[in-house]
């Protein structure tokens, strides 16, 4: 998964210092995390990457939601090891945002009141078995659009980990086809289910890559600066021109009627999606917002007990040891 | 009971423990109280299922009926499932679920220890894959165990009323009936005696360590093994397991 509307800080420092930084970020060179930065690329990071790792780690439920219901062993097996990497990819996230200055506890508190968000995405439900098709297929699908590139984003640390997260994101994206094959070729209710959760997933994977940015000066400093690699529009239509295809192989209808292949640009033109739905689930009106951020609330204060238990006993041992010595 | 009966109604106890436990373990997914023991639970959970499918499946081979490990994972109801009452019984807190584990894994270590020499090489192969496995779960929820036990005062409370809440499942786990003694007669289970003087072993240490007291009872629910009394648990447990193969029969996924 992938974060979302980042906004990138101002920054204002010695533009001496500024220019030397551009001049080896345009060199290619990785930023590491004792290196100088200006302050609003790392504030920008500290967003994108946190948002990023919220995004992993909210993402475990719509996913775990079918874990318990999964139809067969191997396809529980399968899925128990996909929402374990998204977990996985939170920690790798969480690491890299930590060589920024903050840590895991501060975003993680931000994430559960609302100060920072996660990828809205998520905040739609998992309603049939065939949503863990299209949750792979079409989630996963375009976050791996927008992590590819990311890969050689500036940042050293950031950089690295979504070469690890870009691994294990297309075999996600292969294991959603794959449920989406066998309920696309399977009886005529699973076929339903099938078109039905393209009808409900399209759009919000479309809303994934964000608004437009091309009169955004955000994204153009983010750009800038290779925190962000591509514009909002390159990667939907990139994604868009990707995806058809694999509908049409699996012989279910994309919900949209002004779907038209384009020859002069060589992709599809397509209709946007309700960008007024997007902003209202960024508000927090998607239809699980409230129970997502209330599961994770739920879990870290039930958890409570868990961390401090083992805390005091870990510094109980610390000390027996001075003690010993 | 023919020795064919006996072994297909053991391998349905080994398949059976690691499915259900497996499942419960899952339950967990996106709830755990800190990132690594989600990573952790989910992994558990991963390599019980993995187990199931191998000790399921070779209980279908050995049945003959050309039943696989699916269709004995989604369709068999209750009384036909062969777990110990443990592993069914619900997650509760973290501190219960953690103390379900760490009995469990005592118990199903000593067992593949001695299954990785079992007459029959079929099960030792699948004991010898096994065994690495649970040899982490046991580090993992003994040390885990130990670290509530032995933690802030409202821990070790928790982890004391897990304790006396599930010992009285401990009993089952070694407590032989035909089945068992026709696996031991044929060289292939261990003998559950000398298996509770070392789970004693084990368990012991680690709740000492753990500053918790094993309770006095002996007292051992049973029904779970033989599938003549489940809990009500598993029932519950089934109608969502079972729930898409038994709503679409017929269907592949």
């Amino acid at each position: 998964m992938y974060a979302q509307m980042v906004q990138s800080e101002a920054t204002a420092e010695d533009p001496e210092k500024l220019a030397a930084f551009q001049a080896r970020i345009d060199a290619g060179e990785k930023i590491e995390p004792k290196d100088w930065m200006p302050e609003g690329y790392r504030k920008t990071l500290i967003r994108q990457i946190g948002q990023h790792a919220h995004s992993e780690i909210v993402g475990q439920l719509p996913e775990g939601n079918w874990i318990t219901r999964a139809p067969t062993l191997e396809r529980k097996a399968i899925l128990l090891a996909k929402v374990q990497d998204e977990a996985g990819h939170g920690l790798y996230l969480y690491c890299a945002a930590e060589t920024l200055g903050v840590s895991r506890d501060e975003l993680t508190e931000m994430l559960l009141d609302g100060r920072m968000k996660y990828s809205s995405i998520f905040n739609y439900p998992t309603l049939t078995w065939a949503d863990m098709g299209a949750v792979g297929w079409l989630v996963d699908g375009a976050a791996i659009m927008n992590q590819v590139p990311l890969q050689r984003t500036s940042y050293g640390p950031y950089s690295r980990a979504m070469i690890r997260i870009c691994k294990e994101e297309s075999f996600h994206q292969r294991q959603g086809y794959s449920i989406m094959m066998k309920m696309a070729q399977g009886t005529p209710v699973q076929k339903k289910m099938a078109q039905d959760a393209l009808n409900r997933f399209w759009y919000p994977s479309l809303m994934m890559f964000g608004p437009s940015d091309k009169d955004s000066v955000h994204s153009a400093q983010s750009m800038k600066w290779k925190i962000k690699m591509n514009t909002n529009d390159d990667l939907r239509q990139k994604f868009v021109d990707q995806t058809v295809p694999q509908a049409e192989f699996l012989g279910l209808t994309v919900p949209d009627e002004t779907l038209r292949w384009n020859e002069d640009k060589g992709g599809y033109d397509f209709a946007e999606p309700d960008w007024s739905e997007f902003f209202d689930v960024i508000q927090g009106n998607g239809p699980c917002n409230t129970e997502r951020l209330a599961a994770r609330n739920k879990a870290w204060d039930d958890g409570a007990w868990v961390r401090e238990g083992l805390m005091a006993h870990a510094a109980k041992k610390r000390a027996a040891k001075l003690a010993a010595e | 009971m023919t020795d064919q009966t006996a072994l297909f109604e053991y391998l349905l106890r080994l398949g059976d423990n690691t499915l259900v436990l497996g499942h419960r373990v899952s339950e967990w997914c996106g709830h755990a109280p800190v990132l690594e023991e989600d990573i952790a639970l989910a992994n558990t959970a991963l390599d019980l299922i993995g187990q199931t499918q191998m000790w399921l499946g070779l209980a279908g081979e050995v049945e003959g009926s050309g039943r696989s490990a699916d269709d004995l994972a989604m369709h068999r109801d209750v009384w036909d499932f062969r777990n110990l009452l443990l592993v069914e019984q619900p997650n509760g807190d973290f501190g219960q679920t953690l103390m379900r584990q760490c009995l469990f894994d005592a118990f199903h270590l000593e067992l593949l220890t001695d299954l990785t020499r079992a007459s029959d090489d079929r099960i030792a192969a699948i004991a010898a894959k096994a065994l690495k496995e649970v040899t982490y779960h046991l580090d993992r929820s003994s040390e885990t165990v130990i670290g509530l036990g032995d933690g802030t005062e409202e821990s070790h409370r928790r982890m004391q009323a897990a304790l006396d809440l599930l010992w009285p499942y401990v009993g089952e786990m070694f407590t032989p009936d035909a089945v068992d003694d026709a696996m031991l007669a044929a060289g292939i289970a261990p003998d559950l005696k000398a298996l509770r003087a070392r789970f004693d072993t084990r368990i012991d240490a680690i709740l000492t360590e753990a500053t918790l007291t094993k309770p006095d009872s002996t007292y051992a629910q049973s029904g779970g093994k033989t599938g003549f009394r489940h809990s009500e648990h598993l029932g519950h447990m089934l109608t969502q397991m079972q729930w898409l193969q038994r709503a679409y029969p017929g269907a592949a996924w």
